[in-house]
């Protein structure tokens, strides 16, 4: 799966998750500073992506993902299936 | 042989009753040193104030004075309950338990007495040992009060706890029944994650937010619908669904996750904040007063929280 896959399904995550558009899910932009997505939030989306992905997200692991670029950097790096 | 003991028989609930103080704190009026507000609460949690208790209002005499009330819902004479269960985790002391002053202070004289510790789950551990009691024959009526004064074990300066809680308490009296009235409960523990809600070094209730939301979303919606099939109901034929009360988000994800198009949810938590132990009877007892359950719905109940604990039944609402 490439990053922009990774991407798009995270999007499809975070508005099912919080109605946010996915349009807005884009690499530069931060959860909490730019989408208004709170800790709660974070816990589903992390837990939505886990069942996605097939991956785990710590809670330890998913306080340092702030942007969407890092959750996109992390997917990858977890080793997402192709 | 053991020749001795009522014949087979089932269990119910008869009454209902709610000790709610009367001191109401909202969002606005929390300490400042909190350094949060009512929408960033509100978000987070769903609660929009809570109760506190005040002279008067220790944990037994709450618990009895629901319990009185549910005695009175029932139209059972306390003279004639056999025992009564109080849960709780915040009673000041351990030694003595509660129950016991609880028993005394509603008439029940001489009748069995013991107190429930599984924290927010403990009203529902005590109910389930309630309904075997009736239907072993160990006992005619059982009172099951849920009682916390969480308010004294808080630290008024840590945000991710102080916001959350309120006092109160909830009672029922349980009876015997010629129907199945109170399914089997079901119930389980996770103890390698004790830590996730757990008194401090300075004797404060502290939770993890994050930890207790991802646990409760991921795996009590599976436990909910073990609830169900454990009753023999399906989710369609829930008419409520009385979640412990802890936050209005958990409540909302476990309830899509249980799927119960025509149930009603309970959402005391906005005007109660979480009341551990007292939350279930306190949640149930609101939606009958409302008028938005009727005698004979079935109610899934399923409690959670310190221990880690969960425990849930359904029951038919008195």
């Amino acid at each position: 799966m490439s990053d922009q896959d990774v991407l798009a399904a995270l999007g499809e995550i975070v508005q099912e998750a919080t109605g946010i558009p996915a349009a807005r899910v884009v690499p530069g932009v931060s959860f909490r500073d730019d989408l208004d997505i709170d800790s709660l939030s974070m816990v589903e989306i992390a837990t939505m992506a886990e069942d996605k992905f097939g991956v785990s997200i710590p809670d330890a692991e998913l306080a340092k993902l702030k942007t969407v670029g890092d959750v996109v950097d992390f997917l990858s790096a977890a080793g997402v299936p192709a | 042989m053991i020749t001795a003991g009522a014949p087979p028989r089932f269990s119910r609930l008869l009454g209902l009753g709610e000790h709610r103080p009367a001191r109401v704190m909202s969002n606005d009026e929390l300490p400042a040193e909190l350094d949060t507000n009512d929408a960033w609460i509100q978000q987070r949690t769903g609660i929009a104030r809570r109760h506190l208790a005040g002279d008067g209002e220790s944990v037994v005499e709450m618990a009895a004075s629901a319990a009185t009330k549910a005695l009175a819902d029932a139209g059972v004479d306390p003279s004639r309950v056999g025992q009564v269960v109080l849960a709780t985790c915040s009673i000041p002391d351990p030694v003595p338990g509660g129950a016991a002053r609880v028993a005394e202070a509603i008439g029940a004289i001489g009748a069995g007495a013991y107190d429930v510790n599984a924290a927010c789950a403990g009203f529902c551990y005590g109910l389930g040992a309630a309904s075997n009691a009736i239907r072993t024959g160990a006992a005619d009526y059982v009172v099951v009060a849920g009682a916390e004064r969480i308010s004294d074990w808080l630290d008024w300066n840590d945000r991710s706890s102080a916001i959350l809680f309120g006092d109160g308490a909830g009672a029922v009296v349980v009876g015997p029944s010629e129907q199945p009235g109170i399914g089997p409960l079901v119930c389980g523990s996770d103890g390698s994650a004790s830590q996730l809600i757990h008194m401090n070094a300075e004797r404060h209730l502290t939770l993890d937010g994050p930890g207790v939301f991802r646990w409760a979303t991921t795996s009590l919606g599976d436990a909910a619908q073990r609830v169900c099939a454990a009753a023999g109901v399906a989710p369609e034929e829930l008419g409520a669904i009385v979640l412990h009360q802890a936050n209005l988000r958990i409540i909302n994800v476990i309830s899509r996750q249980i799927g119960a198009p025509n149930a009603v949810v309970a959402d005391d938590v906005i005007d109660t904040g979480n009341t551990s132990a007292a939350s279930v009877p306190l949640a149930l007892a609101r939606l009958r007063r409302e008028g938005r359950v009727a005698a004979g719905d079935l109610a899934l109940t399923l409690a959670f929280g310190a221990g880690l604990t969960w425990a849930g039944t359904v029951v038919a609402v008195p």
